[in-house]
């Protein structure tokens, strides 16, 4: 299995060297230029409606586009105590969705009172699922609680073949996803009238956008059903951000500044309207606040003056907060948008 | 210039417009709608283009439809195939001339 990018201690372990590359790219102007022509900048938040959690960054798995750099070395994982913290502020408020991430966020050991507490509030709750974490053995009922405690499941398969998924997150990984979908679809999720969803996650395997939403759907769907006989509701195509783990296959391909200079020339101020970062609140594993997990990625947490930590949960200065930027936002605005939930535009 | 062709000309294609910017735009409302989605898909397009890139052997549009292909959901198998096509048709053309290599063949021949 492969490295992380902390425990090879390379230099784009740090953020700061990543946002340095980032400004520095000669291939795109500014971000918040061509926000502003977009008539966007500065961006503000617009109010909130999902909850995002990353509760941590241990995980089984080292994906080659990985974001978050996480690995089963990483030790950064949410305590009880900021976890509680998530939920008195999820208590304060109405917002509807939680979407709980990580690293592999059932491997976080308080994944499970985290469910409970958000579903007990009566929230709509997703797991950002890699798949495999379903086999292990320790984690022996995970799908049986998901099912019972109705929870969305985000599962990531960047494609219905064997070749393209594991050269992106690791040798073996597409056939225990497929044994982990048909579990899923085992207990119902997928199926039509079970109300219990399972949407998938598709990362383009290199650097170029995903497809058309919609399109690529249809071919998965199609594909997934005739060889493995699984069934899923929706397809989200996500961009892969030009940070962490594939910024690193980014400049060691020679792709970097091509990449950008593709992001920036499909820049959209539809999907710049849209972004999630307007309508989402981001808490990092000790607590920290940000605008997306991306931010959170490059430690660039909230500013302007609002609340930075959960201890200080204040929706109303949230609801309107200003958005901080960088050139990374790109990935969120090229073409047809991305976002946690698939296109945007 | 130290070669015919290099990369970074691909972007310069609208370049072209600066000549003659009527033909220009008329060319490139052609071409937009060419590869919208009608009765083949926009996927289905980009790889007829893929194909014919390779027939005709331009690095600009090799280029330009691999990238296109990709992301219209296309995987490396289906490229590959689109570029047996194009050689089928290449190789089939010059083999189907045969036929006339015959009939002169024929009619010279006693």
């Amino acid at each position: 299995m492969a490295l992380t990018l902390v425990s090879r201690r390379d230099p784009l372990a740090s953020s700061r060297e990543q946002l340095n590359r980032l400004a520095t790219v000669k291939t795109c102007p500014p971000f918040k230029e061509k926000l502003a022509l977009a008539g966007l900048h500065p961006l503000h938040a617009t109010g909130i409606t999902v909850f995002q959690i990353n509760v941590g960054k241990f995980c089984n798995q080292t994906c080659r586009h990985c974001h978050v750099d996480a690995g089963p070395e990483r030790v950064e994982q949410m305590t009880r105590q900021t976890a509680e913290l998530c939920i008195e502020a999820l208590a304060q408020t109405d917002i509807p969705t939680v979407d709980i991430t990580g690293g592999a966020p059932e491997l976080n050991p308080n994944f499970r009172w985290l469910v409970e507490q958000a579903r007990a509030l009566g929230r709509h709750v997703m797991d950002r699922c890699n798949l495999t974490v379903l086999l292990l053995k320790p984690q022996t009922g995970l799908a049986e609680f998901l099912a019972s405690n109705r929870v969305e499941v985000v599962a990531s398969l960047p494609y219905f073949q064997s070749s393209q998924t594991d050269a992106q997150r690791g040798d073996g990984v597409f056939d225990k996803s497929i044994q982990a979908l048909q579990t899923l679809n085992r207990l119902g999720y997928g199926v039509e009238g079970s109300g219990l969803v399972l949407n998938l996650v598709h990362n383009p395997v290199g650097a170029f956008l995903p497809a058309k939403q919609d399109a690529s759907q249809a071919q998965f769907r199609r594909e997934l059903l005739r060889r493995h006989g699984v069934v899923f509701n929706h397809l989200y195509t996500i961009t892969n951000m030009p940070i962490s783990r594939f910024l690193e296959f980014l400049l060691q391909s020679g792709n970097y500044e091509g990449y950008m200079e593709r992001l920036a020339n499909a820049f959209n101020p539809a999907a710049a309207a849209g972004v999630m970062c307007r309508y989402t609140l981001s808490v990092g594993w000790d607590g920290t606040l940000y605008d997306c997990d991306f931010n959170q990625m490059l430690d660039l947490p909230l500013a302007n003056g609002a609340p930075t930590h959960i201890s200080e949960f204040d929706l109303a200065r949230l609801n309107t907060r200003r958005i901080v930027t960088a050139n990374h936002c790109y990935g969120c605005t090229a073409g047809a948008g991305s976002s946690c939930g698939g296109a945007v535009a | 210039m130290d070669t015919y062709y290099h990369p970074h000309d691909l972007s310069k294609f609208a370049e072209m417009g600066k000549g003659n910017k009527e033909l220009w735009d008329k060319f490139i409302g052609y071409y937009g709608a060419v590869f919208a989605a009608g009765a083949l898909s926009e996927r289905e397009k980009a790889l007829i283009a893929l194909g014919v890139a390779h027939a005709v052997q331009c690095p600009y549009c090799i280029d330009a439809y691999t990238q296109t292909c990709l992301e219209k959901g296309s995987n490396v198998e289906e490229m590959t195939e689109a570029v047996h096509v194009a050689c089928a048709i290449r190789g089939g053309s010059s083999l189907v001339h045969g036929v006339q290599m015959r009939n002169v063949v024929d009619k010279l021949s006693m």
